[in-house]
């Protein structure tokens, strides 16, 4: 309660002044009133009395002093003081204060944003118990999968783990009562619960224990949020049945509302037992060793004393013994440790977020040097007001203080409104749904550790420039300035002011080429060349396991489904691809091949690892994939028939030599049986935008019937309508079938997403750099020009001409900016290798890049030049010379 | 102004509770009051006096209140808290101390040592 006292009386003392002053002002004139009374007594007349009495009573305004500091003679209440006289200076020079302020909050607010997200996605551990020890075997470099023998094997044969649980993305059609709607949960092993040692918050979560063989356990689990909204906050929903894929599941509890499953930027709605996955999938991967779709990640705590390292080793050993045991199935590639929550995401993630906290601690230390050489300029503006303050007794670390102070407030209000801005921004990016249909978002609502990084770093910057001027007042000599005048110095000197704008244009070179480049590639990357056209084109996601199909029944469904759509009117063509298209939400399935004459096929052997696609006939037509050579499927392509394959030219290229090669010859495939290779079809994107040329194989679906799968429809019609069309027919072949349409391009923006993100951020930063840039140079160039009227305008009055003032003038500013701009480019265009990794065709030798760059720079310049120079021309030499 | 002794460091917080001691005083009374008990042997600046009182009530020594003089003007008015009590008699118990050892000190004899 004194603490908050004593705020209180702080508060009134900055705020209410007066009030205190006034007080003190009362008493010393009671004193001195008293003294006149006596005074008077003694026979003085009153006036006289009264002027006596103030002379006895000596330096009022220094005893007045003297006593504010007694009042308040501590530093909060002195930092105070000192923070009033600074707000009255900058009220009076607001066009300096407002560039000062925003251009801080601009980047403050671009770091806070920055540090948001990674404090969200890097920083910040799962939401369950002793997170920091919750560690997942990476399977080789591609993202977890593995299969659920392997998974069983590696949890009961390790010794580093306590227990090992696993988790698989399960896409279901729910029915709660209502119409049935597509949920995305996880299918857990078992233990997955025990393991994260999380408890729920209603019901029960399943164990270990209810795993008795395939389906023995139709049990699920709500996450809070989909209870929350589907179910209202139902507390009777414990023990409720619901239709998963047309199978009864019980619903026996509901997980914490903090909970969201062990991947940071998914949210779950469901958990539901692995054992049960047959039910959702419509096939069985509970026993196929060779598939590596059946678990996505496994992950457990370490035992106490056990090591990472040795955790890895450990691990590789089981992978060693899997790979003797089941030499046809098992490849062994070695595996890492990674922290459980981003997969293997964190490592790009966290490349790019490193790579984004770079930019913007440069554009920080842009905005650094750009209000270091303000308040430079400020200082030296100022020169006579310090001089002639010291001149009067004022001491310099008074002054200093003084500067500090200014820099400290415009930090910290700059800081203040940064901040604002970048909780708003990822507040409203914690909530962006960046795919549709698809449960991903970013969990970067900031918290306190944003806070406090954007308030030191606030701070930090604050020091930083405000340290620029403290050199110039330690040398101020008021005897000479008061003396000569601020002209002073000629400044042929390469001064620290130079060199800090050199530093900041360079930087905004970097961003402005690093964004180009970005732009240019990922404008490029949207038309470029995928082996598919996915304008005009519908995709139609439906598993049939869904509704209840299986077996013999999914293919003739899957053909009935297909001459359905191709009765919509408008519809050119229609295909069928079973698992995902290429280059839709990075899916993508990888099969071994063998030469025709290898005998042992095992994963080690393979001559090649194609991507794999069971297509139907029309599938080529629909999704405009050349035929090089050969032809394409038929329906003839069935069960019955023997096994024909299409390939890529990569595949032909590098398997038989070339396209016309390929077509007639054979090759085998992992169950030893032998292909024939009937078409060759264009390369493509299968996917990654940026992965490097890869072989492909397509097969007849009919040869290797999955229930999901994606309906590829090719229609010039307007995509709502057709959308619509297609949904209800396949509502009219089955009611209860849940599906998902979207056009091929929208789903290309999960595989753009990291380019889009990137281009958008280097797009950002690159504009703010610029912005900081113009306010830089023009500050430097209206300083020069404003210090050197008096020289100008005697040139004019001698004679010069524009082109001389001008150069006279701006000369200086723009060989800085040519110096900078150049060092700009090349660490550009060094800075863009990097880029290349994540944005399609990013590359920097292009010709537009590099005009881009050079025209933006001189825009720059051209833009943060334009009023000094005016300004310089129009130096009136008669009334300059007779004012000064 | 001859006859009259600068002070001591110090010593003024001292002299202004003692003076406020033997009763409330407004500012240019304990003033007087340190003339007249004293004996005008001290020099102050008046203005000197204020931030001193003002420094004496941050320290919770004395408390202040606006009141009524004797000549009937406004004038705040300061008085010794129970603290400021307390510190006036160690200070004068710690001042007489080093008072009789500088005095002895200064009137020692040659012979004496």
């Amino acid at each position: 309660m004194r603490l908050l006292a004593y705020f209180r009386s702080l508060a009134a003392r900055f705020f209410h002044r007066s009030q205190v002053e006034e007080d003190l002002e009362e008493e010393l004139l009671s004193h001195t009133q008293h003294r006149a009374d006596d005074l008077e007594r003694s026979g003085l007349d009153r006036a006289a009395a009264e002027r006596r009495a103030r002379i006895e009573f000596g330096g009022h305004e220094r005893y007045k002093e003297e006593s504010r500091e007694a009042l308040g003679g501590i530093l909060v209440e002195t930092l105070l003081q000192d923070a009033r006289f600074s707000l009255r200076v900058l009220r009076k020079s607001p066009g300096f204060a407002i560039v000062a302020l925003l251009t801080l909050a601009l980047a403050i607010g671009a770091n806070a944003v920055v540090f948001g997200v990674m404090n969200g996605l890097i920083l910040r551990p799962l939401n369950v118990p002793q997170a920091e020890n919750l560690w997942a075997p990476m399977y080789g470099e591609n993202p977890a999968w593995r299969s659920y023998p392997n998974y069983l094997d590696l949890r009961d044969r390790n010794r580093s783990f306590e227990d090992l649980a696993a988790f698989q993305f399960a896409f279901v059609g729910l029915n709660t009562g209502k119409d049935p709607s597509l949920a995305t949960g996880f299918a857990t092993t078992g233990n997955y619960f025990d393991v994260l040692r999380v408890q729920p918050h209603l019901g029960r979560f399943f164990h270990r224990s209810d795993e008795r063989g395939p389906n023995s356990a139709p049990y699920i689990v709500l996450s809070y949020a989909y209870w929350h909204r589907h179910f209202l906050d139902d507390q009777s929903v414990v023990g409720r049945i619901i239709q998963v894929n047309k199978h009864p599941f019980t619903i026996i509890g509901v997980a914490q509302p903090g909970f969201q499953g062990t991947l940071l930027f998914v949210s779950p709605d469901f958990f539901m037992p692995i054992v049960n996955q047959e039910q959702t999938d419509g096939e069985s991967l509970l026993t196929a060793r060779g598939s590596t779709d059946g678990v996505f990640e496994a992950f457990g705590h370490l035992k106490p004393g056990v090591t990472p390292a040795q955790a890895v080793a450990d691990v590789n050993a089981v992978g060693t013994y899997l790979e003797k045991t089941y030499p046809k199935e098992v490849g062994h590639k070695t595996s890492s440790l990674v922290r459980e929550g981003l997969a293997s995401f964190g490592k790009p993630a966290r490349a790019f977020v490193a790579g984004l906290m770079l930019l913007a601690g440069l554009i920080l230390l842009a905005a650094c040097a750009n209000l270091g050489s303000l308040f430079g300029a400020r200082a030296a503006d100022r020169s006579r007001e310090v001089a002639l303050r010291l001149a009067l007794g004022s001491s310099r670390s008074r002054i200093l203080r003084g500067l500090f102070t200014e820099a400290v407030l415009i930090s910290l209000a700059g800081g203040a409104a940064g901040l604002l801005a970048s909780i708003v921004l990822l507040r409203r990016l914690s909530l962006w749904q960046p795919f549709p249909g698809a449960p991903i978002h970013l969990p970067v609502s900031p918290d306190a550790n944003v806070y406090v990084v954007a308030l030191v770093l606030a701070l930090l910057s604050g020091f930083l420039f405000g340290i620029v001027p403290v050199r110039q007042v330690l040398r101020t000599d008021p005897y000479q300035i008061v003396k000569a005048g601020s002209a002073g110095r000629a400044g042929r000197r390469v001064t620290v002011r130079d060199v800090l704008l050199v530093v900041q244009i360079a930087i905004c070179g970097v961003l402005v080429t690093s964004s180009l480049v970005a732009v240019v590639g990922l404008k490029r990357s949207l038309h470029g060349n995928f082996g598919f056209e996915p304008r005009n084109t519908m995709l139609a996601g439906v598993n049939l396991a869904m509704a209840g199909y299986r077996g013999d029944s999914v293919p003739d469904m899957q053909k009935r489904m297909l001459h359905a759509m191709e009765t919509i009117p408008g519809v050119d063509s229609a295909g069928l691809v079973n698992g995902y298209p290429p280059l839709v939400y990075t899916a993508g399935t990888k099969a071994s091949v063998f030469k025709e004459e290898i005998g042992d096929l095992k994963p080690l052997n393979a001559t090649l690892n194609p991507f794999r696609y069971d297509v139907s006939p029309g599938y080529f037509r629909a999704a405009q994939t050349a035929l090089l050579a050969g032809r394409s499927f038929s329906w003839h392509d069935d069960k019955n028939a023997a096994r024909v394959a299409v390939v890529n030219r990569d595949f032909a290229r590098k398997m038989f030599g070339s396209v016309t090669n390929a077509v007639g010859r054979y090759y085998k495939i992992l169950d030893g049986s032998r292909v024939l290779v009937v078409g060759v079809v264009e390369d493509g994107k299968y996917q990654l935008l940026t992965e490097d040329q890869q072989p492909a194989m397509f097969l007849p679906f009919v040869q290797s019937p999955s229930s999901a799968a994606y309906l590829v429809v090719r229609s010039t019609g307007d995509p709502q309508q057709v959308a619509a069309a297609m949904r209800s027919k396949l509502h009219a072949l089955d009611e209860g079938l849940p599906v998902d349409t979207q056009t091929w391009n929208s789903l290309l923006t999960v595989v753009q997403f990291p380019a889009r993100v990137a281009t958008m951020a280097l797009g950002v930063l690159g504009t703010m750099g610029a912005m900081l840039s113009i306010t830089g140079i023009f500050g430097m160039a209206a300083y020069a020009v404003s210090r050197r009227l008096k020289e100008l305008g005697i040139r004019m009055a001698l004679g010069a001409q524009r082109k001389q003032v001008l150069q006279a003038a701006l000369g200086r500013a723009f060989k800085l900016l040519a110096f900078g701009s150049a060092a700009g480019l090349i660490l550009g265009i060094l800075a863009s290798r990097v880029l290349a990794s994540i944005v399609y065709q990013a590359t920097p030798r292009d010709p537009l890049v590099l005009t881009g760059v050079v025209l933006a720079m001189a825009l720059v310049g051209l833009l943060a030049t334009w009023i000094p120079a005016q300004r310089a021309l129009s130096v009136n030499p008669l009334i300059l010379l007779r004012e000064e | 102004m001859s006859g009259q002794a600068q002070l001591l460091p110090g010593t003024l917080d001292l002299l202004i509770l003692k003076a406020v001691s033997l009763g409330p005083l407004h500012g240019y009374g304990v003033l007087l009051r340190i003339g007249q008990i004293s004996e005008r042997a001290l020099l102050i600046e008046q203005g000197a006096l204020y931030p001193a009182l003002f420094r004496l009530v941050r320290q919770g020594l004395l408390e202040a209140t606006w009141g009524t003089s004797e000549n009937n003007r406004r004038a705040k008015f300061y008085e010794l808290t129970s603290t400021g009590r307390k510190r006036l008699r160690e200070e004068t118990a710690g001042w007489n101390r080093l008072a009789a050892a500088m005095g002895s000190a200064l009137a020692a004899e040659p012979e004496e040592i």
